[in-house]
């Protein structure tokens, strides 16, 4: 499968993830996404030494991926895709902070270690809220989260537009691709001449294309806005999950409770 | 050259969020005055066209490397700035939401860093005022190059100060700087080079596009003005934003002296005045926040309840027993979770 159909299948898939029904699925769009933000904001306020605090953050993203019937390899897969950028900055830490700072048995731990696997977690943590946020929820929905809470109508409208469209053009991006491959014996490679053209014919397509939709959608009676059929209303589920949540992030931000489990397991024995 | 919420602290994350948020919204107003209705699902197609053409690479000779379509300049030169920005926040959000490229909380910085420079700084002052209102074939590809290696240069300067100012990262400003600038110089030539010939292209194809967008007035009338003054205003609100934050940061005068800051600048009428002031102690005050988080060990008090809490080998077996425990708790949490659902 090429590039192109990989990409395209993955938006695809977690649309169809979005479609779903659970409890998750039918919360207010817009509960969910504050939750998300609240979720990274705490994560990413600790500090650069911190590890065991995160382990107990992970019960956000398990409990909405069990709850929810999500595919949870399918996810971390996806998560492990985007890493490169992280892990390349995370990875100077070890080799530039080499001050031993822990020491299991004799064996002594740089704090860069430490920081470098507190990266990964904030990562890890992060990136699977915001693809949760989006295979519960899906995208229009969120649009009409950001349209209830201001964002301006203009950078909506367009957002749902670009993303009706994505799925157009990328077919169409695709076919071209393998018009070229086929008559160029399945060769992987493309010159710059051929990419040119095929961009260049993809853009005047697209113009073309945006004329048509606005001409046919303005005498169907486009006057700039979308109307969405599904309307939403925060409820009392919505707040519980909310502030259930947000109780739940202090809770784990004020306290190192992995630290104080482990100070009572030792007491025992 | 994506940020990622892994590296960045809250404070840079929503100081980020506010001043792209505040380029959004100020970019909409202008669209909404200047444009018609047209223009937005075209913004919308030409976002589509730039995720489905960045799926397209070609191969660059004699490096084994590819390279594709950037995004930033070409869509400044179709739709003109304001137009172009929304449509490059457009691209980036869906990146985050569907490909966990960069994150939610990183989005602001993103926005900033791919989305300011090319629209509001390269593009009206470098490829306007090179290709000018005549276009041909030699200014475009001038202006074009130029553009897209400034515009990416400045992004990539970016991404190491939101880096630096966070510490999270312990990469010296120094070698950070090495590493990004010489690779974003490569990446520019090419997204110029790319940008130069799809220009071109169109130019021959169907000069009225690119004559439509050169003499559309909305393109000739940016004002860097009004757009810094909107980014100074959005750097004074965030006195509030970031007081909130005011709890993890060791030093707490700081915090004081800034909410203060906010806070007179609120009752005071020359606010321009105050604002720019509030500006300079922000920009006095990061700097040293960031050399704070460098060097947590020296003020071990400071995060002591939260991070590391002391270093003998009694508390790291608590530690790693507890945080085993906490980890099979929640396991068993999900699990059971999964069981019902299937059941």
């Amino acid at each position: 499968m090429n590039n192109i159909t990989k990409n395209y299948m993955d938006i695809r898939y977690m649309d169809i993830m979005a479609s779903g029904d659970s409890l998750l699925h039918r919360l207010d769009p817009r509960a969910k996404l504050i939750t998300t933000l609240l979720f990274i904001v705490a994560v990413i306020s600790f500090d650069r030494y911190t590890i065991l605090a995160f382990i107990p953050f992970f019960i956000y993203p398990i409990v909405l991926i069990s709850a929810g019937g999500l595919p949870a390899g399918y996810l971390l897969k996806k998560i492990l895709w985007v890493s490169p950028f992280a892990v390349l900055v995370g990875i100077f830490n070890p080799v530039m902070d080499r001050e031993i700072i822990y020491h299991i048995g004799s064996i002594g731990i740089s704090g860069g270690w430490i920081s470098f696997f507190s990266i990964l977690m904030r990562f890890l943590l992060t990136v699977s809220a915001a693809l949760i946020l989006i295979a519960l929820t899906g995208f229009n929905a969120v649009c009409q989260a950001l349209t209830r809470l201001g964002v301006p109508r203009p950078f909506v409208v367009q957002l749902l537009f670009f993303y009706r469209y994505i799925f157009v053009l990328v077919d169409e991006a695709e076919r071209m691709e393998m018009a070229r491959s086929l008559r160029s014996f399945n060769s992987r490679s493309m010159d710059f001449r051929t990419f040119i053209s095929i961009i260049g014919h993809l853009l005047l397509r697209s113009l073309d294309r945006a004329e048509r939709i606005y001409l046919a959608m303005r005498s169907r009676g486009f006057d700039g806005n979308i109307r969405m059929i599904k309307t939403i209303k925060l409820g009392w589920k919505d707040l519980t999950f909310v502030a259930g949540w947000a109780i739940l992030f202090i809770v784990f931000r004020m306290n190192n409770i992995p630290m104080r489990l482990g100070d009572i397991v030792m007491e025992v024995f | 050259m994506h940020m990622a919420d892994a590296l960045i602290s809250p404070a840079i994350g929503t100081t980020m969020c506010v001043v792209s948020a505040g380029l959004i919204a100020y970019s909409c107003k202008k669209v909404r005055e200047t444009a018609d209705d047209r223009k937005i699902p075209l913004m919308g197609v030409l976002g589509a066209f730039i995720f489905a053409a960045q799926m397209i690479n070609f191969s660059i000779p004699a490096t084994g490397s590819s390279g594709h379509l950037g995004g930033g300049m070409i869509l400044s030169i179709l739709l003109g700035p304001y137009a172009a920005f929304l449509v490059m926040a457009s691209v980036l959000v869906v990146q985050a939401l569907f490909f966990g490229d960069g994150g939610l909380l990183a989005l602001g910085c993103n926005i900033f860093n791919l989305g300011f420079f090319p629209c509001f700084i390269v593009y009206p002052l470098i490829y306007k005022k090179v290709v000018g209102n005549e276009p041909a074939k030699g200014k475009i590809i001038t202006g074009s190059l130029i553009a897209a290696i400034v515009g990416l240069q400045l992004g990539a300067f970016m991404v190491v100060l939101e880096t630096l100012f966070s510490g999270i990262s312990e990469l010296p400003f120094g070698v950070f700087v090495l590493l990004m600038q010489p690779i974003h110089l490569a990446i520019g030539v090419v997204e110029g080079i790319v940008t130069a010939a799809v220009v071109i292209f169109v130019w021959n194809a169907r000069p009225e596009i690119l004559n439509a967008a050169t003499h559309s007035k909305q393109i000739g009338q940016i004002s860097i003005t009004k757009v810094l003054l909107g980014l100074i205003i959005a750097v004074v609100i965030l006195g509030g934003a970031l007081s909130w934050f005011a709890s993890t940061n060791p030093d707490g005068l700081e915090w004081a002296m800034f909410k203060t800051a906010g806070v007179e600048e609120l009752e005071s009428e020359g606010w321009i005045h105050e604002s720019l002031s509030a500006l300079q102690k922000k920009m006095a005050f990061l700097p040293d926040y960031g050399f704070k988080q460098n060097e947590p060990r020296a003020e071990p008090e400071a995060s002591s309840e939260l991070s590391w809490p002391a270093i003998e080998p009694g508390t790291s077996v608590s530690g790693i027993v507890g945080g085993g425990l906490t980890l099979f708790v929640i396991l068993l949490i999900g699990f059971f979770l999964r069981r019902r659902k299937v059941a």
